[in-house]
């Protein structure tokens, strides 16, 4: 005990005393726990944040995207795949009481990018043409106007509703409703502006456009198929039961006998979830491994320095090997000196790292997202832990090649 | 007679470099007893500090025997002997050997980390008191002159409260007025009971001692009482703290 604080009192004083040198030492563990630190916060935040958007959406929700996929995959349509087998027809059967007598209320979906002009302004926007039951599925309201009903979308009238950025960008506050907006060529009247949304799952609701299906399917898109159908169940106890009721009926559909040879997916929010965090995960990991290579370097540098502090003190081990000092005393005190001068980084960098958490947390509510700001006790365990243990380790064989110094070879060193 | 020390048969060393042995020490037959003050002397290169190394258990001898208080030295490990050099023997280098960016005080304890026995702060104190270098105890070794920073390392080698003191041209790097006071405080511990060895190559350094060994090529040449008229007598006027 009293040569732990005595040798831990000695390290600080060492450390101190070359106070540039230092710092050039730890800033590879600075980096790296900094690192780490902001990853795990960052990851928090963000899923804070998905999780936070995705229960807004309400949890009774159920996706269905065309093409087969396992549990735990995304479907091959997430990754921009064009796949035609699902069609308005699916979204109509799915919505039959009789066939799916839970299911509330159903909205199909094509979509795609296009730039909407108002007079001499214009904007490049998402637009999404659905169905008249979009908001009741989505749990989203009309800010001024009101949505298309289903005898505009039935008859495929040309009638548009602005999400509120849109509606600011084209307007800038001048009243939308009744103008008529151009998308390519053809012109749509605005009957509505959504109220304003934020994000959900990194998708920007605010920028986007909705028109009936049947005009964007055919008069821009031309297309026939949907890239999804969102449905709403009466109540999540609902859901399982619900999921079958839709497999079945997509199944008579496309006449599909067995659910190996599917051609959709059905989706609920925990999936959605799932996907959205073994994304992240991944990305997390990533990072994790960047970090990791971080602290490798920071490592080899702690190394580097202490070998030169071994050559340095040379004499200074052969006068304390003669005061009666063991080989054992020489490596605990050299592996203490690395260890608390990579505990040190860790401390820089764990300030360092919530600094800068903390400054994206900031800056993502300003931008109105519900970001939490999140260090795991956890995290800063894993930090100090990981930096003492780097010392230790890339301080072991400065440490060991001190502690075999030849007292007489090290008391005769110039 | 006092009892017997230190006692070294018929020790030989050797340095082989490559396809060259260099004998070093030569046949060493020597016995010191407590309370001794033994001047070694000899030229350049005739192994007074591999002599001193090895009595001193930092060194281990080609071939002979060594026997410290009756036990046979050389059969124990290197960590054992660290301990017993700890307890046992202080060290006093021509160089100082303090260590840098660090207090007197802190210097001073240094043995004290190392130690088996407890022995607090107050150790530390008393033995830099005993060199006249209490009122310094806190400056850092660059703010103080050579033959205070040879005061402060003897007062390092006193704090465990050694049986033998090893000097090792403690006078070399200093001036004749700091060497002389530094010799005045090995004179005043070794009147105090301290056993003192004392490497040197010049004789007026060595006749502060009571014992002259002559050492030359590696073998000893003489070994004789150093005579009362001739001896130095500086230390016997400083202070008698007994
Ligand atoms: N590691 C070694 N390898 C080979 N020879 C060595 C080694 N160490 C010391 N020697 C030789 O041993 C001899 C004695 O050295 P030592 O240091 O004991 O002499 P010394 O009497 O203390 O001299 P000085 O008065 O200069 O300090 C010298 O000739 C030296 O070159
Ligand atoms: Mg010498």
């Amino acid at each position: 005990m009293k040569e732990f604080f005595e040798s831990f009192r000695l390290a600080v004083g060492a450390l101190l005393s070359r106070k540039g040198r230092s710092f050039l030492t730890i800033l590879g563990i600075v980096i790296g726990v900094a690192g780490v630190i902001i990853i795990v916060a960052l990851g928090a935040g963000a899923q804070s944040l998905v999780l936070s958007q995705i229960t807004n959406l309400g949890t009774n929700l159920l996706g269905i995207l065309p093409g087969k996929s396992n549990e735990t995959g995304p479907p091959a349509a997430v990754f921009g795949v064009q796949v035609t087998t699902l069609t308005a027809a699916d979204a109509a059967a799915i919505a039959d009481k009789n066939r799916a007598p839970h299911v509330m209320a159903v909205a199909a979906f094509a979509r795609g990018n296009v730039t909407a002009v108002w007079r001499d302004s214009s904007v490049d926007t998402n637009f999404s043409a659905t169905q008249a039951s979009f908001p009741r599925v989505q749990n989203v309201s009309v800010e001024q106007g009101r949505f298309f009903d289903e005898r505009e979308e039935r008859v495929g009238a040309p009638v548009i509703v602005l999400g509120s950025e849109v509606a600011d960008e084209l307007f800038g506050g001048s009243p939308a409703i009744g103008e008529v907006v151009k998308i390519k060529q053809l012109p749509f009247q605005v009957i509505g502006v959504m109220k304003k949304q934020g994000s959900i799952a990194f998708e920007n609701q605010d920028d986007q456009v909705f028109i009936p299906l049947t005009v964007g399917q055919r008069q821009i898109l031309g297309i026939n198929h949907l890239q999804f159908i969102r449905l709403k169940v009466d109540d999540a106890a609902n859901l399982q039961s619900t999921r079958g009721d839709v497999e079945q009926i997509l199944r008579e559909q496309h006449g599909i006998l067995d659910s190996d040879n599917d051609d959709f997916s059905v989706r609920d929010l925990a999936d959605a979830i799932n996907v959205l965090t073994s994304i992240t995960d991944g990305l997390r990991l990533f990072l994790v491994a960047m970090a990791g290579i971080a602290l490798v370097v920071g490592g080899i540098g702690i190394m580097n320095i202490m070998l030169v502090t071994v050559a340095e003190r040379t004499r200074e081990i052969g006068l304390r090997k003669s005061l009666g000092a063991t080989k054992g005393n020489i490596r605990n005190q050299f592996l203490f000196e690395s260890g608390t001068v990579t505990l040190a980084g860790g401390f820089v960098g764990i300030i360092f790292g919530s600094l800068v958490s903390y400054a994206v947390a900031l800056v993502a509510r300003r931008l109105g997202y519900e970001w939490a700001f999140i260090i795991s006790p956890l995290s800063i365990i894993m930090a100090v832990g990981v930096s003492i243990l780097t010392g230790i380790v890339f301080g072991l064989y400065p440490a060991f090649k001190a502690a075999k110094l030849d007292p007489i070879e090290a008391l005769r060193y110039e | 007679m006092e009892k017997i020390l230190i006692e070294v048969k018929h020790l030989h060393k050797d340095y082989k470099t490559e396809d060259v042995v260099t004998s070093v020490l030569r046949d060493i037959n020597l016995t010191i007893a407590s309370g001794e003050f033994v001047s070694i002397m000899g030229p350049s290169g005739s192994g007074k500090s591999t002599l001193m190394h090895i009595l001193g258990f930092l060194d281990r001898p080609t071939s002979g025997d060594y026997l410290f208080e009756g036990i046979n030295m050389l059969e124990f490990e290197d960590d054992t002997l660290a301990a017993i050099r700890n307890e046992r023997i202080g060290f006093v280098f021509q160089s100082f050997n303090l260590l840098p960016r660090t207090t007197v005080l802190d210097n001073v304890k240094l043995p004290l980390l190392y130690s088996r026995k407890s022995r607090d702060e107050q150790a530390a104190v008393k033995a830099l008191e005993s060199v006249g270098l209490a009122h310094r105890m806190n400056y850092f070794t660059n703010q103080i002159s050579g033959g205070e920073k040879q005061r402060a390392a003897i007062a390092r080698a006193l704090v465990n409260n050694p049986s033998v003191i090893f000097a090792d041209e403690p006078t070399g790097n200093l001036d004749s007025r700091s060497g002389k006071a530094v010799m005045d405080i090995l004179q005043t511990l070794n009147e105090q009971g301290h056993t003192i060895i004392l490497v040197t190559h010049e004789m007026d350094t060595a006749r502060h001692g009571k014992r002259l060994v002559r050492l030359k090529d590696g073998q000893i040449v003489g070994d004789s009482a150093i005579p009362d008229r001739i001896r130095a007598h500086d230390g016997v006027e400083l202070q008698k703290t007994k």
